[in-house]
């Protein structure tokens, strides 16, 4: 909210010094965004007296003036204005002068005659016919504002102000009022506010209120209370320029003066108001009740809104006159010849005025602060604020009385004051009196064990409320850094928290790079990765309110994330990437929440083939501890190369998966190179980690290897062959690795060669060359027998 | 014989010291220890000899042997040095010529970053908790004090499952959670990833990351939840690194303040990156609301607790520099490589 400080200062007296002041209130609690200086731009800017006028004699539309500007001789000034004579008043820019719009104005020639300055017009001021309804928008502004020659152009039409934004928290509605800001300037610097109640002097002459209006209000709930006021014998005429100009610096346009009462008491109350004119009031009636379904008015903007019954309005005896709280309606509009206003002052339930101005699509500087909540209390006072703002004006006779339906607690409240309890939160040592003396400050008394709590203030209601009260203005940079007691302890992380981190050290030490990506993706991912139609990863969690279709939903798999920041660095020419990210992925539950698990999803492009992606996986599944993992052959296809795929197993269970990703799947990622990936559950991991190793005695005896090439058929697996060469090899065999693969010269046709190492070694003494070679013999007839494999000749 | 011994021995000797050559020195050996040495032959003639010159001669030889064989090793190992030394000056390497490419993978920066301050929080004793992202608006609102009409929870703010569902926008559930099963003392961080209505922009993500914590126990007060972040702040941005704190209001606190760190780029003097300042605004935190506490079954008469709340992505972009939010969700490898 900006707030005009001009304005503040009728109620408070503090500094000028505008940084300490945006500093102590921000430290006090109400934030300054930032401020702005108005007429700050505006510089020799003055009024000047027109002496004289003579037509350029080089130009037949300009005119040559001499002007008073307060200096010693009179100024020379040439105009294309037709509007100005001598007598008149203008605003002058001398030499070197700047409009608010930054240009800046020199001395110089206009067809051979010395012009030593410009007159201005309301427009080159940034000015309107809002603000200066007299004034000629086509020509010179011929000022009728008292002032003399030389005076500063921001002094007589009132341009200086500074304008404060503070930004207002949820819990004080009460200080989207100028008037709040005044208490909490004052409560800030310590000093006295300056305000005392509307003082109004009705005429005596026997007639009240009620003989004009009857009010009725018939949903109390959306309306807590309803106050209003006659005035009579209305002169509408523009209001003076002091309260034009702290409209205008307030962003508010100047209409007319019982318009421009509303808004001044709206910005300085905080009370949203409305102005009927009496003469269209049917049957002199005003109710606040719910609309007829259907029901429609036109609003002040033109517009004819239907309404449902759902929604607030104020009626006449027969139609809708205002759209509760939000707009009023075109049919009682303030006129030039409005001759009697209904002024209404009233509080409306924020949640429903909320409600309705989305419905309706109207959001107007009246709605915005009801949504906030605003304190009943201020209903009366504003309408009464309002009444004593038409007599200083001179622009209307107040009728004697004031219509008030109020339901709402208007009254102080009181809440516990319980000194000890705040300085046990706050860790203070204040006294009773100290806190006492502090919440004074913000019209808090108290009075014994209990606090008498201003009705503005309905966000006070426990102790922890008061202790925020106090320490805001008793300053929390006096709250001195304690370190909290209690018994000792050390912090620990969640087991899986601190598996998921060891997780991702493994593949950082394997070279890979860790990614974020978003949680919710396209839907259209799902189809980049050729899932099949029937695959229950597409049954996602949809959002209701995606900020746009590409993150409309919660992703059952982080492989397309993946792809999608390799196809992110790949079209950046960089030519190898490898990724990884623990990504949690979002299974619909059953009860319409989400089974979230984390995945490990690691892959590479641009250097490296299958086994580099085994060689990785196995090489994290090291580092973790998981020994009874297992690699299934997948030829489902699709998302993967139907015939570099495998299901990764652990303790027999699916875990994961992992291949070369589908061409047909990296094309649709603008990767036309061979990208492999791995998608790992790990929680599948964690479950089969081991938890602590536990020392097994490094071999003492030597082992002895044998080397088998060996032929067998093109479609035989390796994995067959080392499964039954564990199988009839004997107790001891330590191990089988496989270290070539051979095909071509030597080989016949349909068949490759294998290359084994075969390791045994007895844990109790060495091994003799017969107790090797039996157990070689076995496994080479077997292998024979059940594959027809041959050791290669 | 004596004689012949004492002339081997000096005839080697000097042959010895001459050599310049591995075959050389070889060659030497073989001419006076070979089977058809000079060596040799002379103990050949010991049988020629009387029994008791026999002994001596013998004696005498073996020593020849022993004191050749000795300088030929000398002499060998000089050989081999001088040698080794040659060698060594023609494999002289240009030492600024580059390594050999070895890959080394490097954490994403908001997990270096949450690495760090969890480390932090964990060493003053707070545990680690998590929860799900998908929440209840019960969890993300209501149990934390929030209005029923709190603007936080419209759908221009916060991402709906459905009516009762969202993709909660703090981590603040989950000290609901941790609350309703365990009993004061509580001490714990949660670190996790929450959701907001934002378009991407430079600093701002419909997905982000924060990292809130939680006090609770008998006398928990304001002031030790400054001295909990002075301690953090000092030990994320360094030695001197000074906190502020200012009112505020979060329906989850009360009293509820903001936090600012003192810039740790200029010391608290005005930079480009306080915008003048001196001060950055770092963070939300307070303490519990009697409310929320009451609501997970603590009496807040007995018992009090500060929380705070930061954002991970925001304390990585302050700590590494990161201009823009949306780098760190793209996922340049040039970039992550730096961290």
């Amino acid at each position: 909210m900006k707030v005009s400080l001009n304005w503040i200062r009728d109620y408070v007296d503090f500094t000028d010094n505008i940084g300490e002041y945006t500093e102590k209130m921000t430290m006090s609690g109400t934030k300054v965004e930032g401020y702005e200086t108005l007429g700050e731009n505006i510089q020799n800017i003055v009024a000047g007296k027109v002496l004289s006028t003579e037509p350029h004699p080089d130009s037949d539309h300009l005119t040559v003036c001499k002007v008073d500007t307060g200096g010693e001789s009179p100024l020379q000034i040439v105009t294309g204005a037709v509007n100005v004579k001598a007598g008149d008043m203008v605003p002058v820019c001398i030499n070197g002068a700047r409009l608010p719009d930054g240009k800046v104005i020199k001395t110089g020639k206009l067809r051979g005659v010395l012009s030593e300055g410009m007159l201005c017009s309301i427009n080159e001021l940034e000015l309107s016919l809002h603000d200066f309804p007299y004034a000629d928008e086509n020509g010179i502004f011929i000022m009728k504002e008292s002032c003399r020659p030389g005076d500063d152009i921001r002094d007589v039409l009132m341009l200086r102000d500074v304008l404060v934004d503070f930004e207002l928290t949820f819990n004080r509605p009460d200080c989207l009022a100028f008037l709040g800001i005044a208490r909490e300037t004052a409560a800030t610097f310590g000093v006295k506010l300056k305000y005392r109640e509307p003082d109004i002097s009705p005429k005596n002459n026997g007639e009240t209120v009620s003989d004009y209006i009857a009010v009725k209000v018939e949903n109390p709930a959306l309306c807590p209370r309803y106050t209003a006021r006659v005035i009579n014998n209305v002169k509408i005429q523009a209001s003076p320029l002091w309260m034009r100009a702290r409209l205008r610096a307030c962003g508010v346009r100047p209409i007319n003066n019982i318009v421009d009462i509303t808004n001044y008491v709206m910005l300085e109350y905080g009370q949203p108001m409305h102005a009927f004119d009496y003469s269209f009031i049917t049957s002199k009636t005003i109710v606040v009740r719910n609309a007829s379904g259907g029901e429609k008015i036109t609003t002040l903007d033109g517009t004819v809104r239907e309404l449902d019954d759902t929604m607030l309005c104020i009626a006449d005896g027969e139609k809708a006159i205002a759209l509760a709280g939000i707009m009023g309606g075109e049919n009682s509009e303030i006129s030039d010849s409005t001759a009697a206003v209904v002024f209404e002052s009233a509080n409306f339930n924020r949640e429903n005025i909320r409600f309705t101005s989305r419905t309706v699509g109207l959001r107007t500087d009246s709605s915005k602060r009801f949504e906030k909540g605003l304190p009943p209390y201020n209903a009366l006072l504003a309408v009464n604020r309002a009444c004593e703002l038409v007599e200083l004006l001179g622009c209307g006779e107040v009728v004697n009385g004031a219509i008030d339906v109020c339901q709402a607690n208007i009254q102080p409240t009181r809440v516990k004051f319980d000194p000890e309890r705040v300085n046990q939160l706050l860790g203070t040592n204040l006294s009773k009196e100290e806190m006492a003396d502090i919440l004074k400050k913000i019209e808090i008394t108290a009075d014994g064990n209990e606090l008498i709590v201003p009705p503005y203030r309905n966000d006070i209601i426990n102790t922890a409320d008061v202790a925020e009260e106090v320490v805001r203005l008793y300053g929390l940079d006096n709250i001195q850094g304690t370190c909290f007691e209690g018994r000792a302890r050390e912090g620990r992380l969640t087991e899986s928290y601190g598996f998921v981190g060891k997780t991702g050290s493994a593949c950082v030490a394997l070279g890979f790079n860790e990614i974020y990506t978003y949680s919710f993706i396209s839907p259209s991912f799902l189809d980049k990765i050729r899932l099949s139609l029937n695959d229950e990863k597409r049954d996602v969690i949809r959002l209701l309110n995606p900020i746009g279709d590409e993150t409309s939903v919660m992703r059952t798999t982080a492989l397309p994330s993946l792809l999608s920041c390799m196809e992110t660095n790949y079209s950046r020419r960089i030519l190898s990437a490898k990724l990884f990210e623990t990504a949690t992925v979002y299974k619909k539950a059953p009860d319409g929440m989400s089974d979230e698990r984390k995945i490990l999803c690691m892959g590479f492009y641009g250097g490296g083939d299958f086994y580099d992606m085994k060689g990785y996986i196995e090489a994290v599944f090291a580092f973790l501890g998981i020994t009874n993992h297992a690699f299934v052959r997948d030829e489902t296809g699709g998302t993967y190369h139907p015939g570099r795929c495998a299901l990764i197993t652990a303790g027999g269970k699916p875990i994961g998966i992992f291949g070369q990703i589908h061409p047909l799947t990296a094309k649709e990622f603008g990767l036309d190179c061979e990208v492999y990936a791995a998608e790992i559950e790990i929680n599948g991991l964690y479950e089969n980690r081991t938890r602590e190793p536990q020392y097994i005695p490094v071999p003492v005896y030597p082992a002895v290897e044998r080397d088998l090439a060996l032929v067998m058929n093109e479609d035989t697996e390796a994995g067959e062959v080392i499964s039954l060469i564990r199988k009839y090899s004997g107790k001891f065999l330590t191990g089988v690795e496989v270290f070539d693969v051979y095909r071509g010269k030597g080989i016949e046709a349909g068949k490759k060669s294998i290359a084994f190492r075969l390791t045994y070694r007895k844990s109790d003494g060495t091994l003799n060359d017969g107790e090797v070679d039996g157990a070689v013999n076995k496994v080479l007839r077997r292998l024979q027998e059940d594959k027809e494999i041959v050791i290669r000749s | 014989m004596l004689d012949k011994l004492k002339e081997i021995e000096k005839a080697a000797s000097l042959e010895i010291n001459d050599a310049n050559s591995m075959p050389e020195l070889e060659a030497i050996r073989v001419k006076f220890l070979g089977k058809k040495g000079h060596l040799t032959s002379i103990l050949r003639g010991l049988g020629s000899l009387t029994a008791e010159e026999r002994p001596i001669a013998g004696a005498a030889a073996n020593e020849t042997r022993q004191k050749t064989e000795n300088l030929i090793e000398i002499k060998s190992k000089q050989l081999w040095e001088t040698l080794l030394n040659v060698k060594l000056k023609t494999e002289k390497l240009d030492i600024t010529l580059p390594g050999i490419h070895k890959e080394i993978g490097h954490l994403h920066p908001l997990r270096s970053a949450e690495n760090k301050m969890v480390e932090i929080f964990v060493r003053m004793g707070f545990d680690v908790v998590e929860g799900p992202e998908v929440e209840s608006t019960h969890n993300n609102f209501d149990a934390l004090n929030s209005p029923a009409d709190h603007p936080s929870r419209d759908m221009t703010d916060t991402f709906y499952i459905s009516e009762g569902v969202v993709l909660r926008t703090q981590t603040s559930p989950v000290q609901i959670r941790a609350m309703q099963k365990r009993k004061p003392p509580i001490r714990i961080i949660s670190p996790g990833r929450v959701y907001r209505c934002d378009a991407p922009d430079g600093t701002h993500s419909p997905v982000f990351h924060q990292l809130e914590g939680l006090v609770i126990d008998r006398h928990i007060t304001l002031g030790d939840l400054k001295g909990t972040l002075d301690l953090f702040a000092q030990s994320m941005f360094g030695e001197g690194t000074k906190t502020r704190l200012r009112p505020h209001n979060f329906p989850f606190t009360e009293p509820s303040v903001e936090v600012d760190f003192s810039c740790f780029a200029c010391g608290g003097k005005g930079c480009r990156l306080c915008k003048s300042e001196g001060w950055i605004e770092m963070l939300g935190a307070g303490m519990v609301h009697p409310n929320v506490l009451a609501g997970c079954g603590i009496d807040p008469d007995i018992y009090s607790g500060f929380a705070f709340g930061m954002g991970i992505d925001r304390v990585a972009m302050l700590k590494y520099n990161i201009r823009d939010l949306r780098l760190i969700f793209e996922n340049d490898v040039r970039l992550i490589g730096q961290f």
